[in-house]
């Protein structure tokens, strides 16, 4: 272990929920897109599901809105380091939208995409069984441009660039596809508990 | 270095306008490996500021706009990590610059400015992202304010250590002229703008858009590349007046604190 002389950091308590190398951002919630905040009206955003699925689906706002209601209270981890405890976000459950599209079984990773052109790969298993959201609500507020506004993915249990701002869609396909981040270095999955950080690790 | 591709052969693309792609391939395994640092120098910039020159036998060299990570461990093992930007140039010196604000109450920036003392070890690892890279090859614009003209100082040196004649412009915003990081260092390629106090016969005053104005009313040959580092409120405010000024949102790159 290389100790750092003087150093003891800050006075802490054991916080189970922190992933290795976090540390707890309290009331911040930091930005980080690395692209101009884009304009997206809520009445032009729209969410498509297509590739590897039965049926290439759809939604605006207000035809996402007719789905089942579901919220994600819990924690969220990006990777410059900062988490954040007990956030809530509300929206619908990314299965909502799976199960009306089908996917195929030849689907196996999905590669998520914005309405800025930024895109994350992640695997179909990670955005499905409970553990993915398309959410426009943030502490029951309508979700802020610099957020992801109008609506935003969310995949808290990975780090939290999988989780794309200003989400227009998500392509199935049958092979895993790096995204904008994935492209320039980052890990392919981003799991914060085995810190998964950049390529190779 | 090489170009990233915008898009692999046969790849999907998504049917949005494409984002902003990355400048350079990053090697994964430079990026991965933790190399011991040892501080070599420390120089004050500012009240607020300092670098931190650090001595680093196996550093692989960087493009200008990088980052790395840098880790500090405690008797008990706790360990913290934060981002960096790289302030040198690239020279093969096998020394890097950092320069660190003193954040209250900051945990790592605090046993920098503190504690820390020549001889002290740390562990760093990258260079990292290929993102905010500026290789020297395209005009570049620079929009900073605080400490995010780090990275850009980084590019500005670059500039003129390698004697480049690709254009290169930055405007750098800071509260007062002793806030101004680097100021001694800043030249004819810089305009500085302050937002509280500002040295007689200028008037202080948010970066505007008649600051943008001269640069993107007559853009040189292929454009700029525009780079802007701060605050995530200076980077919505600067990247609004770029694009109001007519700058493409294609080719703004932003770096924000967090």
């Amino acid at each position: 272990m290389n100790t750092t002389r003087g150093f003891t950091g800050r006075t802490r308590a054991a916080r189970p929920g922190l992933p290795p190398g976090q540390y707890d951002a309290g009331d911040d919630w930091p930005v980080l897109s690395a692209e101009v905040t884009p304009e997206v009206a809520a009445a032009d955003w729209t969410f498509r599901v297509g590739g590897l699925v039965a049926e290439p689906r759809t939604w605006d706002l207000a035809g996402a809105r007719t789905l089942p209601a579901s919220a994600y209270t819990g924690d969220i981890h990006c990777v410059t380091g900062w988490s954040k405890f007990g956030v809530r976000f509300g929206g619908v459950s990314l299965d909502a939208f799976l199960d009306a599209a089908r996917p195929l079984p030849s689907a196996t990773h999905a590669v998520a995409y914005s309405h800025t052109g930024y895109a994350a790969n992640l695997p179909l298993a990670d955005l499905t069984g409970g553990r993915a959201w398309i959410a426009w609500d943030y502490e029951g507020q309508p979700l802020s441009p610099e957020h992801g506004g109008p609506a935003r993915l969310v995949v808290p249990h990975l780090y939290f660039w999988k989780s794309v701002k200003w989400v227009a869609g998500l392509e199935l396909l049958d092979h895993d596809e790096p995204g904008f981040w994935e492209q320039n270095g980052y890990h392919a999955r981003g799991n914060p508990w085995e810190e998964q950080r950049y390529s190779g690790d | 270095m090489t170009e990233t591709a915008t898009h692999p052969t046969g790849a999907f693309a998504p049917p949005t306008r494409f984002a902003v792609p990355g400048r350079i391939e990053v090697d994964g395994l430079v990026a991965g490996t933790w190399q011991t640092a040892t501080l070599a120098e420390i120089r004050r910039e500012t009240p607020r500021a300092s670098t931190f020159r650090l001595a680093v036998p196996g550093w692989a060299g960087h493009v200008p706009g990088q980052h790395l990570m840098l880790r500090l461990t405690a008797p008990d093992g706790y360990t913290a990590q934060r981002h960096y930007s790289l302030a040198s140039a690239p020279d093969g010196s096998g020394h890097i610059e950092l320069t660190l604000d003193h954040v209250r109450d900051g945990e790592v920036s605090g046993w920098f400015h503190e504690v820390a003392r020549p001889g002290d070890r740390i562990e760093v690892r990258g260079p990292l992202s290929g993102f905010f890279a500026w290789p020297g090859d395209r005009p570049a614009l620079l929009l900073g304010a605080g400490s995010g003209v780090v990275p850009l100082m980084s590019m500005v040196r670059h500039h003129r250590a390698r004697g480049l004649t690709v254009p290169l412009r930055m405007l750098v915003s800071a509260r007062g002229p002793e806030e101004l990081i680097y100021a001694r260092e800043l030249g004819a390629e810089t305009t500085p703008v302050f937002t509280r106090r500002a040295p007689a016969g200028t008037r202080a005053g948010r970066l505007g858009a008649e600051h943008l104005r001269p640069f993107l009313a007559d853009p040189p040959a292929g454009g700029w590349e525009a780079y802007v580092c701060g605050s995530n409120s200076f980077a919505e405010h600067a990247s609004r007046l770029l694009v109001a000024a007519g700058q493409p949102v294609e080719r703004i790159r932003i770096e924000r604190f967090g």
